[in-house]
């Protein structure tokens, strides 16, 4: 078993990337997509990095593919919404070399903040999507994904789902291809895409599709596995969802599609013909279900299971099988929460304190609107903050007691815009940077203001403060996190004031410094809950007055500031 | 086999999957392991899935899938019981950590839960593997203690169980690691 390993889908990705011979890889980092362009800058000797959105990622890959280099681009679901305005001229343009647009998807929202199935993309971009079931699955689609790519002058989408991406599953390993650098030449009729040269590449675009609605009848990764007994019932999945088939039901017929689009349709229409009933299982949206019953196809659907959450081997059982579902005993959610001596902690109780109304963002520090911290107000996608809050101020004309917070790695993701629209249309919102030095949700990834780059090497640092004036802010405070004081007279100052203003909350992500430490002591605890309010796991609550658990305790000392009795003390 | 392994972020579950995932390679079986990454390392409720067999398609284990589930702390083996096969064998580290709204206020830690799954479950063993990792020297190789308590009690092979750790653990801390398995395997019966 030599060359076999147990491998993480993700990780099979970056394999099947350098397998491929990709020499550009651009990716901004998203549970459940980030560990590609880890591993891939790991595996590989080819330029991979962090762009500061999927946008600019998308179009890095773009550029390279048109340049003549096997190209990927790595994101979740909701950076394609980001990233989707190059992908659909993309596909207009085409590429030179391969270009793979890996994304995930993430049903039943195990981290993220919506369920958006990215499916529709690939159909409404007219862009070719594969859907592996497995690591060895994934690592093959990319390779046949770049050689489609190439055949058909378009870039391809590799679509997978939070329980492919973060499964591992065996890999047999094969050597890189050696592919070489394409020409670049020179077709601003292929390139620019000016009305009158898209006019011609939208026909284009329709041909290929044509082309390839045929070709993928053809394709062995859509395939029909018939069973042994009399074909009564057949199933028509993808992904996932046919590795549930597998397991609940093994005496059906199954229909694994690889490409969601475009669908083989004759061929499930061949299959269709062969089974007495037809089904359709797919998490998310009724995607191929509607898709099939539009060209003719009767099946069943999303009358037997929701659009909500994921699929199961159980779910299956219970419809088919009538084997009830256990039920989940009753008892406390145990939610994420910000870790012992988060620098974000002590921002979000001034502000609660405050009674601030907090516009807030994507990252660790949503967080901010669990109890008891209880501060945030609204949380909708990356970059959100500092838009609402914009809009909150010109609703209210400029009364709302409202306060955009967003994190580093965030800001410059899409905060900056935000920023520029606050200065130019003057709404005088105060805006937080909670600036941690690093992507802390995804695992800790370098971004354009940590002076490192995606491999750890020394990267030019964007200067945060300089680029806030340099937007226009009137006034840019640079603040420790863990001084609450401070903290709480500068948001007061800057909230009174007409003017758009930054507050940069600094101090790096607690988890980035794993070297021992001290922790604090309570002596004389009254038990007034005070401590409390901030929500630290390392403080426990006992009828003998709060205890500190020293594995968890970092001695930040916040706990020692808001005590009114004194009766906490940080370690020296 | 289906094994679940479900703890608190921070106490190794990933780490757990890993080795029994190194376990099924070098038995030459065929094996599959979920993890969720992001939102729930921190500090929320981790849990990860084993499937070890000739054959196994789905990565993820379903409610009354599970030979075994391996929990690092009362509260989580309650939460996911239902995943237990009958007749399946449940391990739990005999420790509660209060989560958030617990401590907040918000909800109280269960009383009783302990004694309802004796009752309930006839194979199930709480194993005091926190003050073990502590005896042995580290208190957070309490998940390799576990792994010392299923090896006996599966009837895994020790030896490559033991090569399992050794591939997966980093160098310096494989001694007390070593030391937390042989002290699992030994105090479960």
């Amino acid at each position: 078993m030599d060359n076999k390993e147990l491998m993480l889908t993700n990780k099979a990705i970056a394999r099947g990337a350098f397998e491929a011979g990709v020499r550009v890889l651009s990716a901004y980092p998203g549970t459940p997509s980030t560990e590609i362009a880890e591993n891939f800058a790991k595996i590989s000797g080819a330029h991979a990095e962090w762009a500061p959105n999927e946008k600019v990622a998308l179009e890095v890959g773009i550029g390279a593919a048109v340049a003549g280099a096997r190209a990927m681009v790595c994101m979740k679901h909701v950076g394609l919404n980001v990233a989707a305005d190059p992908l659909f001229t993309s596909a207009y343009s085409g590429i030179n070399a391969g270009l793979v647009i890996v994304v995930a998807d993430d049903p039943g929202m195990h981290s993220s903040q919506n369920e958006q199935d990215s499916r529709f993309y690939a159909r409404s971009a007219h862009v070719l999507m594969l859907e592996p079931s497995n690591a060895q699955e994934a690592k093959d689609f990319v390779k046949l994904a770049f050689e489609l790519s190439e055949k058909y002058d378009t870039p391809v989408i590799l679509r997978t789902t939070t329980r492919v991406a973060h499964s591992q599953s065996i890999v047999s390993l094969d050597e890189p291809e050696d592919v070489r650098l394409r020409p670049y030449e020179k077709a601003p009729s292929k390139y620019v895409m000016s009305p009158a040269n898209a006019i011609v590449r939208h026909r284009v675009v329709e041909e290929r599709d044509c082309i390839l609605s045929d070709v993928v009848n053809t394709l062995p990764i859509n395939r029909a596995e018939y069973s042994r007994r009399p074909a009564r019932m057949g199933v028509i999945c993808s992904g996932i969802v046919y590795e549930y088939v597998k397991e609940a039901l093994p005496d059906v017929s199954i229909y694994k599609i690889g490409t969601v689009y475009p669908l083989p349709i004759k061929e499930i229409q061949r299959f269709a013909q062969k089974v007495f009933q037809l089904y359709v299982f797919e998490e998310l949206e009724p995607y191929i279900e509607d898709t099939l019953k539009a060209a003719g196809v009767k099946c069943t659907g999303k009358e037997l299971f929701s659009v909500q959450g994921e699929l199961s081997v159980a779910k299956i059982k219970e419809v088919f099988d009538k084997t009830p579902r256990p039920v989940p005993e009753k008892v406390p959610a145990r939610p994420p929460i910000m870790c012992a001596g988060c620098p974000h902690r002590g921002v979000f109780y001034v502000l609660n304190k405050l009674k601030l109304t907090v516009n807030g963002d994507i990252g660790c520090y949503t967080l901010g609107a669990q109890a008891p911290l209880s501060a945030t107000d609204s949380v909708i996608c990356m970059g959100a903050s500092i838009g609402m809050a914009h809009g909150f101020k010109k609703a209210t004309g400029g009364v709302s007691n409202n306060i955009a917070v967003i994190g580093d790695s965030t800001f410059i993701h899409s905060g900056i815009t935000g920023l520029i629209n606050a200065v130019y249309n003057q709404s005088g919102i105060t805006v937080i940077i909670l600036d941690n030095s690093t992507t802390g949700m995804t695992g800790h990834q370098d971004h354009p203001a940590t002076g490192k780059d995606i491999k750890g090497k020394p990267a030019p640092s964007i200067d945060l403060a300089e680029l806030c004036k340099a937007c226009g802010a009137a006034s840019v405070d640079i603040v420790d996190s863990y001084d609450l004081k401070q903290l709480e007279a500068v948001i007061k100052k800057d909230c009174a004031s007409t003017d758009v203003n930054v507050i940069i909350a600094k101090r790096p992500c607690v988890m980035l410094d794993k070297t021992p430490k001290a922790s604090c002591s309570i002596l004389g605890c009254k038990n007034c809950g005070k401590c409390l309010k901030l929500g630290c796991p390392a403080l426990v609550k006992t009828d003998a007055g709060v205890k500190v658990d020293k594995t968890l305790c970092v001695n930040c000392g916040l706990c020692s500031k808001v005590c009114p009795f004194g009766a906490i003390k940080e370690a020296n | 086999m289906n094994i679940l392994i479900t703890g608190v972020g921070g106490q190794g579950t990933v780490l757990t999957s890993k080795v029994l995932g190194r376990y099924a390679i070098l038995s030459g079986k065929d094996c599959k392991l979920s993890e969720v990454h992001g939102m729930s390392q921190r500090g929320g409720s981790v849990t990860t899935h084993v499937r070890i067999g000739d054959k196994v398609h789905s990565p993820v284990i379903w409610e009354g899938g599970a030979d075994m589930i391996i929990a690092f702390e009362i509260l989580e083996a309650a939460r996911t019981k239902h995943f237990l096969k009958k007749g399946g064998i449940l391990l739990v580290n005999d420790t509660k950590i209060l989560p958030m709204p617990c401590i907040s206020g918000g909800a109280e830690y269960p009383e009783g839960l302990k004694e309802k799954m004796l009752e309930e479950v006839n194979n199930s063993y709480f194993i005091p593997a926190q003050n073990i990792a502590e005896e042995v020297g580290n208190s957070k190789s309490s998940n390799v203690v576990m792994l010392g308590a299923l090896c006996r009690l599966f009837d895994f092979d020790k030896q490559v169980m033991i090569q399992s750790i050794k591939d997966c653990v980093p160098a310096k801390f494989l001694d007390v690691n070593l030391k937390a398995f042989e002290a699992g395997y030994e105090r479960v019966i």
